[in-house]
């Protein structure tokens, strides 16, 4: 019986069933997400046409990015991701204790990203990898190569910033028993994370793997 | 039970039963590709890289993402930026590759000028 | 006049249930809303501040050209106008104008839903909305923007004396706004549909919104990441678009109008939904093909995106690429000659009512058949080299976005304005009016054709003494055309207290916003409906006209 308490203290305006209610956020979600790969497909096509034309100069400027930061990095986000999966999962099925832990989990290894990463640019910054005057290389379409390092990093980690701002909300108010575990809010996070998790994955080959052999 | 009508796990273990595999593949390709990067493939470097970072993508979107579920809505909805993205390469790619020399931004060869005088405002 | 138009009010009930206007009072009730009726109020208001911002910028740039000398604004000054006058337009007023208004307003009760998928998403992008604006006005005020709407690089990122930086900001911000309706109005289309109501029941205004939101979830990402790249550039000296470094320009181009091309259609679809409502209640008949329609928006909206090219003919884009593109413009022409056909279709052996929403409908079909043709001349390479960044072009997307657009704006408002605020507009100002517009634009923008063909270049405040006649009559239409956008705002103003009370239907109208009251009550509909029968049912599906007897007139439209 609580149960069905539950479910309908989860349900919102305009929505006729808690079923459809989920449905509908998962497509919102979807479509949203629709959105965001055009916003990088956008920037990754600039990307891919200079890279096409320089190929030279961005091999050289990708081996001056640290991949071991950019492995640790990848294998945090990955990571995040099956914590996520879980505490969504957990979430449906009505499991508390699960949900909030792998919640927590989330969004530390978020955090652990987002340190790593800040190491990461200040050894760049030391390195002279910032385009403009005294730039570390010779060629200078290598300062497009990180043109676009710092543009897609820096715009990662802003939505990566805002996955853990909504986790963190989201599980204090699973802990605080104001939000139902029903609520199809923590699908709707996973799904943002693990695209989020997606954005990575493309970025991590391009930019740290380039001209290694 | 709340959800869209799909078999989906319910206690702890058969969450984790479910979720654990999915990560132990992705960090097998993590390091594959992580090797691949360091074999000298020439331009294939780069096919394999991104072939890898595709599997990963498929098992975060099948799994993860919750795509295996037989919706078709949520599948059209994941689609559709792909499908137009494809678009924009194939037609920006039209005219990239098939550019007049004169035209060509490599023909004006660019000079390491470290900062040119800009009227522009600058943030910083 | 058929059953469907009965009022639904039960007798022994009282007099007036509240409506969504009534229910709630105070400011915070309007401004905490998440009543799409309401938001759809606020959209508006702010819409309407907009176009009178926009209009100021015209206004300039039409005095300035009234003499072939510099006499009102210095060069600069002339391009901060035209700038402000195009960004404004086009992301503050065209592309939220009937998505938002008419949109919001009437795609729930369209479709028989009570809300919008998600209300407070609807009332956030609302916000977001106002602060794009507050960044637009602040450009405005902190000296403007010189480089024309399409912010071209290096011009942009290098050169320009002007505030980039926040009119970059100013659109990046109203992208948001822009995408979280269109997520909504999808979702809304896709899981809130009242029982019975089938895709192919929809009416075409819903499928044309359908369409454009579907264009802006996928399009305006793109503006976002270019204006971000400009942003970037600009502001920490990043090069991204650089010759000097080895960007290239013209891929900025292709990015940009990867969005703005699509942006038209973002403006022009929804117009098509109006007027599909219009011909049909006001012709008797059911719209002729409904299912090319359908399939004439979506062909619309997703050919629209494999075009954009044909705005590149001269920048040094290849040849390949230019007759690729060339084509595909000419291929996105069909469907939108489907559609004028099957207007024209729809108004054989119609029992045509020239009340005003009519005329607005009829001048909305001239003036986008002339816009359309004039955009083929331009899809063809040939001829756009020659008028190229001439006021030819400036006339073919004024002629589409103007005269397509803001006629299908001001017919709509009039149609569902009893709906709206449960009065009736007078219909005499009214006709007046819609006429007043059909001419005024014809005047103002007609002239451009000729002497953009003569080759008067676009953007410049001097011109060469022999223009002068062209201008002078451009700018002496653009006095009628301000008269007829500003009547209306007079006599619906004046509706509003004097105007006379508004029947459920006065247009004895089929679809489903029509069988609840006027205004309608806050939850839409008094009992959820049902829907048992396809959109446009004004007579028997099969039974068209009568071939060889004329038709008996029967008193249909305004009652007497």
């Amino acid at each position: 019986m609580s149960d069905i308490a539950a479910r309908n203290a989860a349900l919102r305006q305009p929505w006729r069933s808690l079923r459809r209610q989920r449905e509908g956020a998962a497509f919102g979600i979807w479509i949203f997400l629709g959105s965001e790969v055009m916003f990088f497909g956008c920037a990754l096509l600039t990307f891919a046409v200079y890279r096409s034309l320089w190929p030279d100069a961005f091999a050289a400027a990708a081996r001056e990015t640290n991949i071991t930061y950019g492995t640790v990095n990848t294998a945090l986000l990955l990571t995040s991701s099956l914590t996520m999966a879980a505490a969504a999962e957990g979430a449906a099925a009505g499991l508390r204790r699960l949900t909030l832990c792998c919640l927590a989990a989330t969004v530390a290894f978020g955090i652990g990203f987002l340190v790593v990463k800040g190491f990461e640019y200040q050894e760049d910054i030391t390195k002279h990898l910032v385009p403009g005057a005294g730039f570390r290389l010779e060629a200078p379409q290598a300062q497009i190569f990180f043109a676009f390092y710092w543009l897609l990093t820096g715009v990662h980690a802003v939505h990566l910033s805002t996955g853990i701002g909504i986790a963190t909300v989201l599980g204090i108010q699973a802990w605080r028993g104001s939000r139902m575990l029903a609520s199809p809010a923590f699908e709707a996070l996973g799904l943002y994370w693990h695209f989020v998790d997606l954005v990575w994955v493309f970025l991590y080959p391009l930019l740290y793997l380039g001209g290694r052999s | 039970m709340t959800g869209l009508g799909e078999e989906r796990p319910a206690s702890t273990a058969g969450i984790w039963r479910a979720t654990l595999p999915v990560w132990a593949g992705l960090m097998v390709l993590l390091v594959a590709t992580l090797v691949g990067a360091y074999l000298e493939l020439g331009r294939f470097n780069l096919v394999l890289s991104l072939g890898i970072a595709v599997a990963k993508a498929a098992l975060v979107v099948v799994f993860f993402m919750q795509l295996k579920r037989p919706d078709p809505l949520l599948r059209l909805a994941a689609c559709a930026g792909l499908v137009f993205l494809a678009f924009m390469f194939t037609l920006t790619y039209a005219d990239v590759l098939t550019r007049a020399p004169p035209t060509q931004p490599g023909t004006v060869m660019p000079r390491s000028i470290p900062d040119r005088p800009a009227a522009g405002q600058r943030a910083f | 006049m058929s059953g469907i138009t009965a009022e639904r009010a039960i007798p022994g009930a009282p007099p007036r249930e509240p409506s969504y206007l009534t229910a709630k009072t105070g400011l915070a009730s309007w401004l905490l809303t998440t009543d799409h009726k309401r938001i759809a109020l606020l959209y508006m208001a702010a819409i309407t501040v907009f176009f009178f911002v926009g209009g100021a910028g015209a206004v300039a740039i039409r005095i300035e050209l009234f003499t072939p000398q510099a006499d009102l604004l210095s060069a600069d000054a002339y391009n901060r106008a035209f700038t402000f006058h195009g960004v404004i337009m086009v992301w503050f007023f065209l592309i939220p104008s009937i998505p938002n208004i008419l949109g919001n307003f009437l795609l729930p009760l369209m479709i028989g839903a009570k809300d919008l998928a998600f209300p407070r998403l609807n009332l956030a992008s609302w916000y977001i909305f106002m602060a794009a604006g507050g960044l637009a006005v602040y450009t405005l005020l902190s000296g403007g923007v010189d480089t024309g709407w399409t912010f071209y690089t290096p011009l942009t990122t290098a050169f320009s004396n002007g505030n980039v930086l926040a009119a970059a900001a100013a659109v990046f911000v109203s992208g948001f706004s822009t995408i979280a309706t269109a997520v909504n109005f999808i979702a809304t289309v896709h899981l809130q549909r009242a029982p019975g109501l089938t895709w192919f029941r929809l009416p075409l205004f819903v499928w044309a919104i359908y369409a454009t939101s579907i264009v802006m979830v996928l399009a305006t990402p793109v503006l976002a990441m270019v204006l971000a790249l400009i942003f970037a550039e600009r502001a920490f000296g990043i090069p991204i678009f650089d010759p000097l470094r080895g960007g290239d320009p013209i891929l900025f181009q292709h990015l940009f109008w990867f969005y703005s091309h699509p942006a038209v259609y973002i403006m022009v679809l929804p117009s098509f939904g109006v007027i599909s409502e219009l011909v049909t209640c006001y012709a008797r008949r059911r719209v002729f093909g409904y299912n090319f329609m359908v399939y004439a928006i979506l062909w619309i909206s997703l050919v629209g995106f494999l075009v954009w090219g044909h705005h590149m003919f001269v920048s040094g884009q290849s040849l390949f690429a230019s007759l690729a593109f060339s084509l595909l413009s000419f291929i996105v022409a069909v469907p939108s000659a489907i559609k004028v056909f099957n207007w024209t279709a729809t108004l054989y052996r119609g029992q045509i009512v020239f009340d005003a929403p009519m005329i607005y409908a009829l001048g909305f079909i001239g003036l986008f058949t002339i816009g359309g043709l004039t955009g083929l001349f331009l899809a063809s390479v040939p001829v756009d080299i020659h008028v190229t960044d001439t006021y030819f072009v400036v006339a073919h997307f004024h002629y589409i976005m103007v005269g397509g657009a803001v006629s299908a704006l001001y017919g709509g408002l009039a149609f569902w304005w009893p709906k709206i605020t449960g009065r009736l507009y007078p219909e005499g100002w009214a006709r007046f009016a819609a006429i007043m517009m059909f001419f005024g634009f014809g005047f103002t923008f007609f002239p451009m054709f000729i002497m953009g063909y003569l080759g008067m270049p676009r953007r410049y405040h001097v011109y060469p003494e022999e223009f002068q006649v062209w201008h002078v009559l451009a700018s002496a239409g653009a006095v009628i055309l301000a008269f007829a956008y500003l009547l209306p705002m007079g006599f619906f103003a004046w509706s509003l207290i004097w105007g006379r009370r508004a029947p459920a239907n006065p247009w004895g109208a089929t679809g489903l916003e029509w069988q609840t009251s006027s205004p309608p009550p806050e939850e839409n509909f008094h009992t959820p409906p049902v829907v048992e029968q396809g959109p446009y049912n004004y007579h028997p599906e099969h039974a068209g006209p009568p071939a060889l007897e004329r038709e008996q007139h029967q008193p249909q439209g305004r009652q007497p």
